[in-house]
C-alpha cells in the first residue's frame, strides 16, 4: 500500500535528494506496517524523531510500534524544534 | 545585588534628568523588568488616561540577570499604557541595548510628560542629557542609529529608536534597537512618538554597575544552565539552525495555521515561506534567503535570522539599500505577512519585514490587518477606489504596497496604521477583526489549539503568544503532551505557564530558554545573583503577583470579563480542513475554571483573599 512520507528540517537528508525540497515521497509499505517500521526502514534515527504526526495527529513514541498505518495516510516527522 | 539600584527619571516637559534609588522592597516583590516596571507604572499613572496623554509614562527597564553571564541575559522591556489596546503594554526586546543600559548603571529609565520638541536621551554611564533631535525627526530607525553613532564618534553606542511609524503614531509602532531587534507589540513606539522622544542612546562602560550576591555560585549556576541549553535538541540544534520559522510546516500539518484572516486553518503556500525554504537556493540567483543565524547579548542559542534578498525581486529591484544582509523573518512575521493574507512569496515577506524594522512597526499586527483589509475588499466593502489599488487575498504586490504606505504614513497606510479592530469597525464589520482587546492574534489558531485560545482570551496585553505559550504542550510535547482539542487540565497548565513566564520576563532572560530550562534551572541563577530568598515557590508567587497586578490595572482601565473573549469566527465557524476540522473554541468550558484557579470571582475580579495573599 502507498503512504506519504514527510521529513522536515534536518531530517530531510534521509529523503532522496530530488525529494528534499518538497520534503515528501510516496512510499510503498507492506500492509500492517507500523510507524516504527517505516522509521526503521527509512533509516531515520529514532532519537531524532521528536514530533511524529499521522495525518496531523500526534503519535507518542510509546505508540510507534503499535500504530498501524493505512493506505493513503501521511506520516510526517520533525527533529526537536520549537518556535514562538 | 544584581540590580544597579539606580533609576533615571526623565521629565521631558521640563527637560530634566534626575537620579533616584530603586525601590528595593518592590524589587523583592516584583524581581525586575516586566514586574518591577509594572509596579512603578501602576503606582504612578491613572489607568484611565489616554495612552497619548503626557500623563502616560514610558519605562525602559532591565532585569537582574540583564548584562550578566546568564545565557540570554540581554533582555529589556518597555512598559506603558498601550494605545492599541488601552491595556497594560509590556514589550520585550533582545539585542545589545539592555545590557548596555545596565553597564551604564541603570535598572530603569522612566520618561514622563512630553517634550515640546523632538529630543533623544543620551546616556553615558552616570551622565544623562536630553539632546535636540530635530535633525532626526522624519528619519528611519536605520538612519537614526547611524547618525547618532556618527555624530558622537562612537560605534559602540547602543540605540533604541522609533521610525516614522512611531512618529506618525501608528498604533502598533515598535521601538527598535540594534537595527532589527524590537519591543514590537502593543504600540509602545507610538507612545514614544507622542512624547516627541526619538531615541535612547546609551554607552555603558562601568565594571561596578552591579554586584552579584554570590559570584562563585552564579558562575556555577550559569555554566550549568548553558550546558543544559547546548545539550537540548531544541535550543542546541533546532533553533540555531532553523530559527522559529521551522514551525511553519509543523503548525500547517497540524491544521492550526490561521490563513486568510482566519477563514482557513491550513495554507497551501506554507512550504514556500517556511524555515526550510529559507535554506533553499533560489532559482533566480542561486542563493539562499538565509545568510546566517544571529545571537543577542549573552545568548548561547542564536535563533535570529539574517537574510539577504534576491536583488532582482520586484520589490527591491531599484533599491540597493535593501540588497545587504539584515534581519530576516521569524515565524510570527512570516505567518502574519504571508499566510494571514495568503501571500507565499518569501522575498516579499522579507522585504516587508525589513520595512517593519526600518520604520518600526509590528509585523504581526500589520500583517493581520492586511488580512482583514483583504477580506473586506473581497466582500466588496472596501473598494479599489478607497485603497488605491486592488486588494485580493494572495496579492503580493498589494501587501508590499501597504507596507510601504504604512511605513511612510501615506494614503491608505494611514488607515492601516490603526490596526484591524479600528479598520473593521470603520467599515461596519468589527467581527472580522481577529483580535483580543484590540490586539491581533499571532500565528496559532485558537480553535485548533484550545489552550492557545484560552491564553489569548485571558492575556493581559491582548492576543499574544508570549505570556502563556500553550503551543509547547499542545504541539511540541513540552513539558508533557496535551491533545489540541482537549480542555481538561489546560486552565491549570496555562496559569502555571503565565506565572512562570512573568518570572522569566522579569529576570532579564529570554523566554526561549524555557524550551530546555525548567524553574529548577532558572532559580539557582536568580538566587546567586540576587540577595534574599528566591526559592522556586517564592518565584512562582512573584509571577502570580505580577499577573494579578497587570489584571488590576486593566480592570481599573475599564476592562471586564467580557473582554476575555475571542472573535465570533473562532467561537462559531468550524475549522474547515485538516486534523482539527470541525473545531470551534471551547472557551466557555475553560474560562470559569481558569478564574477559579486564579482566585478570581466569576466576573474575573481577584477576590479580597487573593489580593491579600499576593499583596496586590
Amino acid at each position: 500500500m502507498k503512504i506519504t512520507f514527510k521529513l522536515f528540517a534536518s531530517l530531510e537528508v534521509h529523503l532522496p535528494p530530488e525529494a528534499r525540497s518538497r520534503h515528501r515521497i510516496d512510499l510503498e509499505v507492506a500492509p500492517g506496517a507500523t510507524v516504527a517500521d517505516v522509521i526503521r526502514h527509512q533509516g531515520v534515527p529514532p532519537g531524532q524523531c521528536a514530533i511524529v504526526l499521522v495525518d496531523g495527529v500526534w503519535v507518542a513514541a510509546s505508540e510507534w510500534g503499535s500504530r498501524v498505518l493505512s493506505e493513503g495516510q501521511a506520516l510526517a516527522i520533525w527533529p526537536p524544534v520549537a518556535g514562538g | 545585588m544584581a540590580w544597579t539600584k539606580n533609576v533615571l527619571r526623565v521629565n521631558l516637559e521640563a527637560g530634566t534628568c534626575t537620579t533616584e534609588p530603586l525601590n528595593l522592597q518592590w524589587a523583592q516583590d516584583y524581581l525586575g523588568q516586566r514586574g518591577l516596571a509594572t509596579k512603578y507604572l501602576v503606582s504612578e499613572i491613572d489607568p484611565k488616561i489616554d495612552p497619548f496623554s503626557p500623563k502616560n509614562k514610558l519605562i525602559f527597564v532591565t532585569g537582574p540577570l540583564t548584562g550578566t553571564m546568564a545565557a540570554t541575559g540581554g533582555r529589556y522591556s518597555v512598559v506603558t499604557k498601550g494605545p492599541l489596546t488601552g491595556a497594560i503594554a509590556c514589550s520585550n526586546s533582545g539585542g545589545y541595548f539592555g545590557a548596555e543600559m545596565k553597564f551604564a548603571g541603570w535598572d530603569m529609565v522612566i520618561f514622563e510628560g512630553a517634550s515640546p520638541k523632538p529630543v533623544y536621551l543620551l546616556i553615558n554611564d552616570g551622565k544623562a542629557e536630553l539632546v535636540d533631535a530635530s535633525h532626526l525627526w522624519g528619519k528611519t530607525v536605520w538612519e537614526t542609529e547611524e547618525i547618532i553613532k556618527t555624530q558622537h564618534q562612537d560605534p559602540q553606542i547602543r540605540v533604541a529608536s522609533i521610525g516614522r511609524a512611531g512618529e506618525n503614531r501608528v498604533l502598533y509602532a515598535a521601538i527598535v534597537n540594534d537595527l532589527h531587534r524590537a519591543a514590537g507589540r502593543s504600540g509602545v513606539g507610538a507612545v514614544m512618538g507622542s512624547k516627541n522622544l526619538k531615541a535612547v542612546a546609551v554607552r555603558g562602560t562601568r565594571t561596578d554597575a552591579y554586584h552579584l550576591a554570590d559570584p562563585e555560585a552564579f558562575f556555577a549556576a550559569t555554566e550549568a544552565g548553558k550546558k543544559v541549553l547546548a545539550a537540548n535538541g531544541v535550543t542546541g540544534q533546532g533553533l540555531p539552525t532553523y530559527g522559529t520559522q521551522v514551525l511553519m510546516n509543523v503548525i500547517n500539518e497540524l491544521g492550526a495555521l490561521p490563513t486568510r484572516n482566519h477563514r482557513d486553518v491550513q495554507f497551501e503556500g506554507a512550504h514556500d515561506i517556511s524555515g526550510e525554504a529559507m535554506h533553499e537556493k533560489r532559482p533566480t540567483d542561486g542563493k539562499a534567503n538565509l545568510v546566517t543565524n544571529g545571537a543577542c547579548f549573552g545568548c548561547t542559542i542564536a535563533c535570529g535570522r539574517i537574510s539577504r534578498m534576491d536583488p532582482g525581486h520586484f520589490s527591491v529591484k531599484d533599491k540597493p539599500q535593501y540588497h545587504g544582509a539584515s534581519g530576516g523573518v521569524e515565524y510570527e512575521a512570516a505567518w502574519a505577512l504571508g499566510a494571514a493574507n495568503g501571500v507565499n512569496d518569501l522575498e516579499a515577506l522579507t522585504y516587508a519585514n525589513f520595512l517593519c524594522n526600518e520604520d518600526g512597526f509590528d509585523p504581526i499586527t500589520f500583517g493581520a490587518t492586511v488580512g482583514a483589509a483583504m477580506e473586506l475588499y473581497e466582500m466588496g466593502v472596501l473598494t479599489e477606489k478607497e485603497v488605491g489599488f486592488k486588494l485580493p487575498f494572495g496579492s503580493t504586490e498589494a501587501m508590499v504596497k501597504l507596507a510601504e504606505l504604512t511605513a511612510k504614513g501615506e494614503g491608505f497606510g494611514k488607515i492601516m496604521g490603526l490596526g484591524s479592530k479600528r479598520l473593521c469597525t470603520k467599515y461596519g464589520h468589527p467581527e472580522l477583526s481577529m483580535t483580543v482587546k484590540s490586539q491581533e492574534f499571532p500565528a496559532y489558531d485558537g480553535r485548533a489549539l484550545q489552550g492557545m485560545g484560552l491564553a489569548y482570551a485571558t492575556n493581559n496585553r491582548g492576543a499574544c503568544h508570549l505570556r502563556g505559550y500553550m503551543v509547547s504542550p499542545e504541539v511540541l510535547g513540552i513539558p508533557v503532551k496535551m491533545e489540541p482539542q482537549a480542555t481538561e487540565g489546560k486552565p491549570a497548565m496555562l496559569k502555571a505557564f503565565q506565572d512562570l513566564t512573568a518570572v522569566v520576563d522579569s529576570a532579564g532572560i529570554c523566554l526561549f530558554t524555557t524550551f530546555a530550562w525548567g524553574l529548577s534551572d532558572i532559580q539557582p541563577q536568580i538566587q546567586a545573583a540576587c540577595e534574599g530568598d528566591w526559592s522556586e515557590e517564592r518565584l512562582l508567587l512573584v509571577g502570580e503577583r505580577i499577573w494579578n497586578l497587570e489584571r488590576e490595572f486593566n480592570l481599573a482601565a475599564g476592562f471586564t470579563a467580557k473582554d476575555d473573549n475571542l472573535p465570533p469566527r473562532l467561537m462559531k465557524e468550524p475549522a474547515k480542513t485538516g486534523p482539527q476540522k470541525g473545531a470551534v473554541s471551547k472557551l466557555g468550558v475553560m474560562l470559569p475554571e481558569y478564574y477559579q484557579l486564579r482566585g478570581w470571582t466569576p466576573e474575573g475580579v481577584p477576590t479580597t483573599e487573593t489580593r491579600k495573599r499576593l499583596g496586590v
